[in-house]
């Protein structure tokens, strides 16, 4: 309990910089963006109508969604550009978060304008003033208040969404939260959505005060909370000012087992003596184009989601052959390097629950197929829009009554619960034996081969210490191993983080080695 | 009182000035001399055209056709903010600006004018000039009563030492007597400082009280141009008539009863 607090209180240090990094960036840009646009719609109704028609009409679209559009934008964008713009992580993240706070900034700016006192502005123009000085004399400072509280009211909204850029592979306290919620670690759910919430009514507070003592012409106050903030960022700007050493950037997807074994390739690179972070949660679509990119340096993939989702192939070739044609393939496409099969695999496995097993005689896909239509299909979130539900609908007759997808880690109680009657289980997930469920065979071979293996991004492939911190484990885990391993993350009692999960099996590894 | 000044306000002249809102002519056709050194009153019945006109001096409004001198000079010559910087203007709602100390109200004429040397001496004197006290200098606006206000309005207008001073409904909104000494107050000012001042009012009394020259608007037109003598002895046309006779009508009600008692 103890350790997996602190271990939780470890990380929030960098994250939260990390997080102040992004929503003071967004803030900023999109305050640079706003008040000039305010100034403009303040002058004239029409642009104002439009303006924030086009703000209000971006505020109805999901952060989260915000977020995942901008991938495929800054990708195509990048295409067209011939590259360098990087669609994962700071970029994405940054946009999304300044268009969600540019409604609250305009509404309030173009309030704020509109509403000063005409007879003020009428004396400025008496008084010879120049659009310019009245801007800056008068309207600007009796606005001031309105536009402050606009700004508050956006800071609030951009730090809590910002926790949301972990999906697109942005460091953010939403780490914490999306890494915990994937293994039921309800201290780093917990320890995130303080942080955040700290840190957000924190600056709502500080906001507030100076939003208040403008109102109330207090100067001091005013600049002594401004320098408070000052002071803040300044902190969390700091880590970008020292020299960013040579630190190694693990991916992994949103799964306990890419966790532990993200953990456990970073224990082996420390110990080669490299500066390491970790880059959880990220998609499978996403984490492949981040190691291409140089985004991240190392993960782990498995063979037939690159060869479905990246080569967009559907025949399937015994494992063997298709981890020759994908190295070949990645390095020759993306030149990236795929080290090597660490010795296990995590297919997709058709799961139910033993009584039905035994009633009604499931060993087998076919078997599946042959009651898919009184069964409830429960998947996890990307299953059904994969190539492999397609392949498996193609070689079996299955047509299930419905499906519903599931983060994984609730995906295991449903079918349990009796909420579905099959899932799209992981092969190398502890919590298959842990429930007693029944794998049924796959006898066509529909499902390719799903060989766990190194992916290092281009950068590092001339790196031959870095290659030889992580070459020992190619071939080193067993599924076995690995189950025990995700077991111990994702049990309900007695829970271990990733880390000490990792290090259990590091400990398998070597006892392997010294035999 | 060696700070006074010794300039002389300009003459203007308007010719053939009009204004039309679409088909609405707001102020048709006017032309006018005004003399140096003449205090104007320009009297009229709500939407007569009487604030259009005094806004066109200074360019608050431009004219749809003709043109208006200043000393001689187009006033389309310079820029808008250059021309009303020479000009003081004093209006109903006053304008002060809230989030300012009264000094730097008062003396922001001369921070847009860039003069960086006493103006901390200059306030004082303006404040002693439209008689307030000189604590009033670090107050804010909302501190203040409507009457201060507006004496704080006048203070500012005269920050620039302008010769001309534009007065809209100046004292409109102002309680009877502290409307009454401001009047007479600025009546005296205006003959110390060799002002030229053009007033809008709907007041007829006050006008007779303040000016020198009287012109009676209706439609857009001057209908009356007249001394506030001339006025008071008829003859002048029927919209003058209507408007003196109410003060008229007032006078003689007072002076019946006071005969009663």
């Amino acid at each position: 309990m103890s350790e997996a607090w602190q271990q939780a209180f470890a990380r929030v240090p960098e994250l939260l910089a990390a997080h102040v990094q992004l929503s003071f960036s967004a803030l900023l840009f999109a305050m640079a963006l706003c008040l000039p646009l305010a100034i403009w719609a303040a002058r004239a109704p029409k642009v104002a109508a439009i303006i924030l028609g086009f703000a209000s009409l971006i505020q109805t679209i999901p952060a989260l969604a915000l977020l995942a559009l901008f991938y495929p934008v800054l990708l195509g964008l990048s295409a067209l550009l011939g590259g360098g713009i990087s669609a994962l992580g700071f970029l994405p993240a940054l946009l999304a978060l300044t268009l969600y706070a540019l409604l609250p900034i305009l509404r309030n700016a173009v309030t704020g304008l509109t509403g000063v006192d005409p007879a003020a502005k009428q004396a400025a123009d008496g008084l010879g003033m120049t659009a310019t000085q009245k801007l800056r004399l008068v309207e600007a400072p009796l606005a001031a208040p309105t536009i402050m509280a606009g700004i508050r009211t956006a800071a609030v909204w951009t730090i809590g969404a910002a926790t949301l850029s972990t999906t697109v592979g942005q460091a953010s306290l939403g780490d914490l939260i999306f890494a915990g919620l994937q293994t039921q670690n309800w201290t780093l759910v917990l320890t995130g959505c303080f942080a955040s919430a700290g840190l957000a009514i924190t600056v709502d507070l500080l906001l507030g005060l100076i939003e208040r003592s403008i109102r109330e012409r207090r100067k001091i106050i005013a600049w002594g909370a401004t320098a408070v903030i000052g002071i803040g960022l300044a902190i969390a700007l700091l880590p970008m000012l020292g020299a960013r050493g040579d630190v190694v950037v693990i991916g992994a997807k949103g799964f306990s087992e890419q966790f532990i074994l993200a953990r456990l390739i970073g224990s082996r690179l420390e110990e080669a003596g490299y500066e390491v972070r970790y880059q959880d949660g990220l998609g499978s679509a996403v984490v492949f184009q981040a190691v291409a990119a140089d985004d991240i340096d190392i993960y782990v993939d498995y063979s037939g989601t690159i060869w479905t989702n990246q080569m967009k192939r559907s025949d399937t070739p015994p494992g063997e052959k298709m981890l020759d044609e994908i190295e070949k393939w990645s390095a020759a496409t993306y030149g990236v390097t795929m080290l090597g099969a660490l010795g296990f695999e995590n297919t997709y496995a058709f799961a139910v629950r033993p009584e039905d097993a035994a009633s009604k005689q499931l060993k087998t896909l076919d078997d599946l197929a042959r009651v898919s239509s009184d069964f409830a299909f429960g998947t996890d979130l990307e299953f059904l829009e994969r190539p492999e539900w397609v392949m498996v609908q193609a070689a079996y007759p299955i047509r299930f009554k419905e499906a519903r997808s599931f983060n994984p880690t609730f995906m295991y109680p449903a079918l349990s619960s009796g909420e579905v009657d099959v899932i799209s289980a992981f092969s190398s997930d502890g919590r298959i034996a842990a429930n007693g469920f029944v794998v049924l065979q796959d006898g066509k071979g529909a499902v390719p081969s799903y060989e766990a293996m190194l992916l290092v991004a281009p950068g590092r492939s001339g790196d031959d210490e870095f290659m030889n911190a992580v070459k020992p484990l190619v071939g080193a885990i067993t599924v076995e191993n690995m189950r025990e391993a995700n077991y111990k993350v994702d049990r309900e009692a007695d829970k271990q983080t990733p880390r000490q999960a990792a290090r259990w099996l590091d400990e398998r590894l070597k006892d392997r080695k010294d035999q | 009182m060696n700070s006074v000044p010794s300039a002389s306000g300009p003459a203007i002249s308007l010719k053939n000035v009009s204004r039309e809102y679409g088909a609405i002519k707001a102020v048709d056709n006017v032309s006018l001399e005004i003399a140096a050194g003449s205090f104007v009153a320009l009297v009229g019945l709500s939407g007569s055209g009487k604030s259009t006109l005094l806004k066109m001096i200074n360019r608050l409004v431009d004219p749809s056709a003709g043109k208006v001198l200043i000393a001689g000079e187009n006033v389309k010559v310079a820029d808008p903010h250059v021309l009303r910087r020479r000009i003081g203007y004093v209006f109903q709602n006053i304008g002060l600006f809230p989030h300012m100390t009264i000094a730097r109200n008062i003396a922001i004429g001369l921070e847009l004018a860039g003069e960086k040397n006493g103006r901390r001496e200059r306030v004082m004197e303006l404040l002693e000039l439209v008689e307030l006290p000189k604590e009033m200098a670090s107050r804010m606006a909302h501190q203040l009563s409507g009457g201060q206000q507006q004496r704080v309005g006048v203070a500012r207008a005269l920050a620039t030492r302008p010769g001309l001073m534009l007065m809209d409904e100046p004292f409109g909104a102002l309680d009877p007597v502290t409307r009454d000494s401001l009047a007479g107050q600025y009546k005296a000012l205006h003959e110390k400082l060799g002002l030229t001042t053009i007033i809008v009012t709907h007041d007829m009394a006050e006008a007779l009280y303040l000016a020198d020259r009287i012109l009676v608007m209706e439609g857009g037109q001057i209908k009356a141009d007249a001394t506030p003598a001339e006025l008071l002895s008829g003859g002048v046309g029927d919209e003058a008539e209507a408007l003196v006779a109410i003060p008229r009508a007032q006078a003689a009600h007072l002076i019946a009863l006071s005969k009663k008692t």
